[in-house]
């Protein structure tokens, strides 16, 4: 059983516009030890999978469906008494800016003893030499003098690795890290990125890469999400995603960012259109207004995800109709498509997509 | 550079007062001497960490700031009281965010449409109106949304606007200042992608300022980095790259994260220890120095000039 899994889970926003589906039915599961990306553009639901795992969503945000089960515990539908157990706990959150999520009223060593005084029986002084053991393993020196200060007293990176030894102050079990070097300039999140590399390698603890950064993805993760308007476009190792993208997004994603290393000067393929506004989302494939190889089928119906390699799946009309072409795909009576394998290693039956 | 040059700054300085206590103020050198040239239909990108004065570098040469010292030449003529008005003109602005610049309360004919009336550069109302439908095709907006409001576009599109109030007063020169950095990556090659369509249909010049090194090489043909003021090497795009002399440029470009993970799990970072120093209290010497592993005694005692290490190459270091 995966330390973490995510089942069909749907999170909405009712505004008074109407019902924003921010997170529109994503399933994956977490095991210990791994690093998992979730990579997407801003409102594709990455921030909020994180903030419905932890339940710390603002109103008028709520989960509507679906299931998190953390080692067998069902946390959607948990009382607020038992997610504070977890919080900050067995899984704690980095967060984006850490010039607005650190507390300015309060000491850096003041708020680096509140979670381990809420979470082990450990006594105010035993915090304390907790609290500047944290910062003496995140990179900071002169611990006891960084205890005293405030969080407008340090530069940007230290703050952030304030953020990262407040969160990993209770060994926690899943630390998830919603862009935390976006604010940051680029050696500092080199700084940040080999940090929680070697920590991760130490604490042997399972990291959500939340970012929209590839490069940070390839740097970092095992495994992949490519989320767009609240859907998983396709998931799978970090090999799989890069080398073989299957989905038509993630492709396109690729081909839209300039390549550091080309002599040759080579115009970029963006991706045309705007994002989709998530108040109006179509009944097809949420990217299939933006899609070049956009069929009939694509503005009708989701195509479910399709094994179309080892440890890759993918949800797009494209994998499906290509299975088709070579025979991959079987269907059932009401075509309903069981199996697609592209790489002819069947290893798993999908079902529920509809075959053309 | 084999272009004719348009745009050349001198010695350019930029210092802000900053209170440091009663009755007292120590100067903030945000630009401290820098030179370059732009020539005309050329790219120049300029890059660095925040807070190194690469963005007042792009406004004290528009005056938007006043230079402290140096000056800055336009054509052939030195920027001053007499020429301002015609550099204005001929020079515009685009600024990083497409939500603050823009004014909530003008339509987006009037946002695009007010260079036109500085500068009267219409006569009748009729040709305004066909000249700022003209500007908003130009950057693919289409004329049905000109009486529309500066919130009801996305960031991208309110990006093309600010772009298209650039191109109002048919300028030579633009500064791009961090110009995709707030735009999503689908959205960012679309723009990218129109600068330089719009390069090569106007001839224009662009001073390309950004933190992102991967957009920087893709649009620019020369690279000038920053660091703390001082610009520390400046060279051809695909030289820089290739061949960086300059200890920080080094560790800048290691610290980019390639998207590929072999090549990620192959590379090793150049990890810079420490944070950038506080402008007010700069290293004496070589303001690199606080954080460069190669820094040696002498390099406490002078501050290097920029010196030329290949054709077209200059790097300021004494270890070199």
């Amino acid at each position: 059983m995966a330390m973490l899994e995510v089942k069909d889970l749907h999170t909405s926003f009712f505004t008074p516009a109407g019902e924003v589906k921010a997170v529109n039915g994503i399933s994956f599961n977490l095991d210990s030890g791994k690093v998992l990306g979730i990579v997407g553009e801003s409102g594709s639901g990455k921030s909020v999978t994180a903030y419905s795992i932890l339940q710390i969503l603002s109103h008028p945000g709520r989960i509507v469906s679906g299931s998190i089960k953390f080692r067998g515990q069902e946390l959607v539908g948990a009382g607020e008494e038992e997610m504070r157990k977890i919080r900050g706990n067995k899984i704690s959150i980095i967060f984006q800016d850490p010039m607005t999520s650190l507390n300015p009223v309060y000491t850096v060593g003041n708020q680096l003893m509140e979670a381990i005084l809420l979470h082990t029986d450990r006594n105010k002084e035993q915090a304390r030499a907790r609290a500047m053991e944290m910062l003496e393993l995140v990179g900071i020196n002169e611990p006891d003098k960084r205890l005293r200060q405030y969080p407008y007293e340090l530069s940007g990176g230290m703050r952030q690795r304030v953020m990262i030894a407040m969160a990993l102050a209770c060994e926690p079990d899943i630390l998830i890290a919603d862009e935390p070097t976006t604010a940051l300039d680029v050696t500092i999140q080199a700084q940040i990125l080999e940090l929680m590399q070697q920590l991760q390698k130490k604490l042997g603890m399972a990291i959500i890469m939340i970012t929209h950064d590839l490069g940070v993805i390839a740097s970092l993760c095992d495994e992949v999400i490519v989320m767009y308007a609240g859907s998983v476009c396709e998931r799978g190792t970090a090999d799989e995603i890069f080398y073989h993208p299957a989905h038509e997004y993630t492709k396109g994603l690729m081909r839209s960012i300039p390549s550091i290393d080309d002599d040759e000067h080579e115009r970029l393929v963006p991706i045309l259109g705007t994002p989709i506004d998530l108040l109006n989302m179509p009944e097809g494939c949420p990217f299939a207004p933006r899609c070049d190889n956009a069929m009939k089928v694509c503005l009708t119906g989701r195509a479910k995800e399709v094994w179309v390699g080892r440890d890759h799946l993918s949800a797009c009309w494209m994998n499906v109709k290509d299975g088709s072409e070579r025979g991959l795909v079987q269907t059932d009576d009401d075509g309903q498509i069981v199996a697609i394998d592209l790489e002819g290693t069947l290893d798993a039956a999908v079902k529920g997509g509809q075959a053309q | 550079m084999n272009e004719p040059v348009l745009v050349e700054v001198k010695n350019l300085k930029r210092y802000f007062p900053v209170n440091t206590g009663f009755l007292r103020t120590t100067p903030l050198k945000a630009v401290d001497d820098v030179s370059f040239t732009i020539g005309r239909g050329e790219t120049l990108g300029l890059v660095g960490e925040s807070g190194c004065g690469k963005s007042t570098v792009g406004r004290t040469i528009l005056h938007l700031y006043k230079p402290t010292a140096g000056e800055v030449i336009f054509d052939g003529k030195t920027v001053g009281p007499g020429t301002i008005k015609e550099f204005r003109r001929r020079a515009q602005i685009v600024f990083q965010d497409p939500y603050s610049s823009l004014n909530p309360r003008l339509t987006v004919a009037d946002i695009v449409g007010e260079p036109l009336d500085v500068n009267k550069l219409c006569k009748t109302r009729k040709e305004r109106t066909e000249r700022v439908r003209e500007l908003l095709a130009t950057v693919g907006i289409s004329s049905e949304q000109m009486t529309r409001y500066a919130h009801e576009f996305s960031g991208g599109q309110r990006q093309r606007i600010g772009i298209a109030r650039a191109l109002a007063s048919r300028p030579e020169f633009i500064v791009c200042d961090e110009p995709v950095s707030a735009l999503d990556v689908s959205i960012q090659a679309q723009v990218v992608n129109m600068f330089e369509d719009l390069q090569s249909q106007f001839g224009l010049s662009y001073l390309f300022i950004a933190h992102d090194l991967s957009v920087v090489k893709h649009i620019s043909s020369r690279i000038a980095v920053m660091y703390l003021g001082h610009i520390v090497e400046i060279a051809g795009a695909n030289e820089l790259y290739r061949h960086a002399v300059h200890p920080y440029t080094v560790s800048l470009l290691s610290a980019v994260p390639v998207p590929d993970p072999e090549r990620a799990r192959a590379s090793h970072r150049i990890v810079l220890e420490g944070d950038v120093p506080s402008p007010l209290h700069m290293p004496s010497g070589c303001p690199f120095r606080t954080r460069c592993s190669r820094a040696t005694a002498k390099c406490a005692e002078s501050c290097p000039q920029l010196e030329e290490v290949a054709p077209g190459h200059m790097a300021a270091c004494l270890e070199l």
